[in-house]
């Protein structure tokens, strides 16, 4: 099959194949730079990755199509996927300009740049080609090791020299250094008693133990919601559900449902008492 | 088909990703774009590794994702760490240097 690949021109089944996937690929590159959220950017790239795994394979590169899949769509997009919900999957980007008129100056440097790369590409004569079926005769893998381990090997040796560089830099960028001491337990629980402001443990979350949801926060006994019963991650990003409302509501459509079904006459509003109120 | 499809397709996918750089202003998918156009260089070496008949390009392409996968690293650790100091992962907010 691989010397079948020495031709002047593809067969038939990779041309539908370069059509179909192509659009897709290029789709995908454009939903990447078009949408507004993150993820779907990440998820967008990841497509057009895959389908450029097949494009490398159809055009004889089997070693690289799975290296694509495995480097790129496992490992790269997931690290990009990993970093997006560190920083936030909520934080979508702002539409707003700051420089007037940037957005389409950009489009048409895009557009100029783009037709003259095309434009270029057009121009050359590029009529015939090889094939790379005389190249992989021996295996492609063993080509690819041929060639990297005698044209190439200083080049291979200096890849081992950044690899390394890249991951201390990483864990260098990315490491905090304490300025201070951490306190201990003891000096936590002193400080505690000296301010004197709460001594007990943070009263737990939930509403009338109907919820225990931790972003539900728990009832005072005059029935104010209380933040102090919410962790204080969730607090500072507005997290908090209040359910107070809702639990009587949902109770109350209960009761009119089941009424309803058993062709009771319906309870006053008013007088309708919710059972863990009696109980108190 | 001709094989020089394969180049006007990568040629396509590396003026798209160099808009998104230039259109995007959240500093994730900005590196997204510049993945986009490492992608299709990466290509255009396979396709020309195919047309030429022999297994250079692959070997350029195969450096390329090498060297792709440590920019990533490092350039992902430059986020996060702007992200911990700034609270935003957009490039407009990185202007303490701007009078």
């Amino acid at each position: 099959m691989t010397t079948q690949l020495a031709a002047y021109s593809t067969s038939t089944g990779e041309a539908v194949q370069f059509w179909i996937l192509g659009t897709v690929a290029v789709i995908g590159a454009l939903c990447t730079i078009l949408m507004k959220r993150a993820v779907h950017s990440a998820l967008c790239l990841a497509g057009t990755m895959i389908i450029l795994a097949v494009f490398y394979l159809a055009n004889g590169a089997y070693f690289l199509g799975v290296v694509q899949i495995i480097v790129y769509t496992g490992a790269i997009m997931m690290l990009f996927l990993f970093v997006v919900m560190l920083v936030g999957v909520t934080a979508a980007d702002s539409l707003k300009e700051t420089i007037k008129g940037q957005r389409w100056l950009a489009l048409l440097c895009g557009l100029g740049f783009g037709v003259l790369l095309i434009a270029g590409i057009g121009n050359a004569s590029l009529k015939e080609f090889n094939g790379i079926g005389q190249a992989n005769a021996g295996g492609n893998v063993q080509g690819i090791a041929t060639l990297l381990f005698t044209r190439y090997v200083f080049a291979f040796e200096i890849t081992g020299a950044l690899l390394i560089t890249a991951a201390v830099g990483a864990m260098v960028l990315t490491h905090r250094e304490r300025t201070e001491r951490a306190k201990t337990q003891r000096e936590l629980s002193e400080e505690r008693v000296r301010e004197g402001k709460q001594l007990p443990p943070l009263p737990a979350p939930g509403v009338y133990a109907r919820h225990n949801a931790v972003d539900i926060a728990g009832l005072l006994p005059d029935g104010t919601p209380s933040d102090l019963t919410v962790s204080k991650t969730l607090r500072e990003r507005g997290q908090i559900r209040d359910v107070s409302q809702e639990a009587l509501n949902d109770l109350r459509a209960l009761e009119q449902r089941a009424e309803e079904r058993l062709e009771r006459k319906a309870i006053e509003p008013t007088t309708f008492k919710r059972p863990e109120e009696a109980s108190k | 088909m001709n094989p020089v499809n394969y180049l006007y397709l990568a040629a396509l996918l590396f003026t798209i990703g160099a808009t998104g750089v230039l259109i995007r202003r959240n500093a994730i998918v900005v590196f997204m774009c510049i993945e986009l156009m490492l992608n299709a260089c990466n290509l255009a070496f396979v396709a020309f590794s195919r047309m030429h008949g022999n297994l250079d390009g692959q070997i350029i392409a195969f450096f390329t994702m090498v060297v792709a996968a440590a920019e990533v690293v490092v350039g992902l650790a430059i986020i996060v760490s702007l992200f911990r100091a700034r609270h935003s992962a957009s490039v407009d907010d990185a202007s303490l240097m701007k009078l």
